[in-house]
């Protein structure tokens, strides 16, 4: 059989990390895919990446919280639950360490994201026109 | 010049947000309703890791933007399978077919071998056609 050096199969853990953090994955899924206990792929991981296994998945996980925060208009607890996350308060609490404010602060921070949207003039024009309506189509009983 | 936003119409959008993001592993770009243009949302996803070019995934409208029998028409294309298509690309087509298959996406068609590679068809909720094709590199002469 072919050598497969151990670090490969540490990326086939951090890769799932990177496919499948919107889903309630933890570090134990992680050691799964690398086919190692939790404590020793743990520290295998820590030692090949330079950052532990639950950090990666995290930051991972925030990373694309912020962008859904400026991007969206999802409410908080939407984007906590979108990016894997069960609790609303570790949400914070995590993205307040590391980002340093508060998610609703940190939206707060950037342009509103429909300013971000970028919706085509050609889309806004066809979508914002008024409906035409004349009394008679509005109100049929009036004319009698 | 460069390709920044394609559209594909669909019947549902939360629908196909959920097939696009928990199915085919997309990440979501932009979702904002705007109640300046009657609640229109403008939702656009692509894959993770590509961020410059996005899908658009419009709903059909209804007048003034499109009148009535030319909705029809639209969700009839659809029905049909001839409202639009996209070409994905994959280093695994085998691989993304059984995993995309385990997940319960439609096949119209299964992996196989073609002249410039390998690859397989679906559909999303709406009927449209997706194609996924890993590539073959071409042989050094």
């Amino acid at each position: 059989m072919a050598f497969v050096p151990p670090a490969r199969h540490l990326l086939r853990a951090k890769d799932l990390a990177d496919a499948r953090y919107t889903e309630p994955l933890e570090v134990d899924d992680l050691a799964q895919a690398a086919g190692l206990s939790k404590a020793h792929f743990s520290r295998e991981f820590r030692r090949t990446f330079g950052e532990s296994p639950y950090v990666y998945l995290l930051t991972r996980r925030l990373e694309r919280a912020a962008a859904l925060l400026r991007n969206t208009d999802y409410t908080v607890a939407e984007v906590c639950l979108e990016v894997g996350l069960q609790g609303v308060g570790s949400f914070t609490t995590s993205f307040k360490r590391m980002y340093g404010m508060t998610p609703t602060a940190y939206r707060a921070a950037y342009p509103p994201a429909s300013h971000n949207a970028r919706v085509p003039a050609c889309i806004v024009r066809a979508h914002a026109r008024p409906q035409h309506r004349t009394i008679r189509e509005d109100s049929p009983a009036e004319q009698t | 010049m460069k390709i920044s936003t394609a559209q594909l119409w669909v019947q549902d959008q939360d629908e196909a947000l959920a097939f696009y993001t928990d199915k085919l592993g997309f990440e979501v770009r932009s979702d904002v309703t705007l109640p300046e243009m009657d609640n229109f949302r403008w939702l656009t996803v692509s894959p993770a890791g590509q961020e410059d070019v996005a899908v658009v995934l419009m709903a059909i409208p209804g007048p003034p933007v499109m009148d009535e029998a030319t909705t029809r028409q639209v969700e009839e294309l659809m029905a049909k399978g001839f409202s639009g298509t996209v070409f994905l690309t994959t280093e695994d087509c085998r691989g993304d077919y059984e995993r995309l298959k385990d997940r319960g996406v439609e096949f119209t068609e299964a992996p196989e071998e073609r002249p410039y590679g390998i690859d397989c068809g679906f559909r999303d909720p709406s009927g449209n056609s997706l194609r996924l094709t890993e590539v073959k590199l071409p042989a050094i002469a």
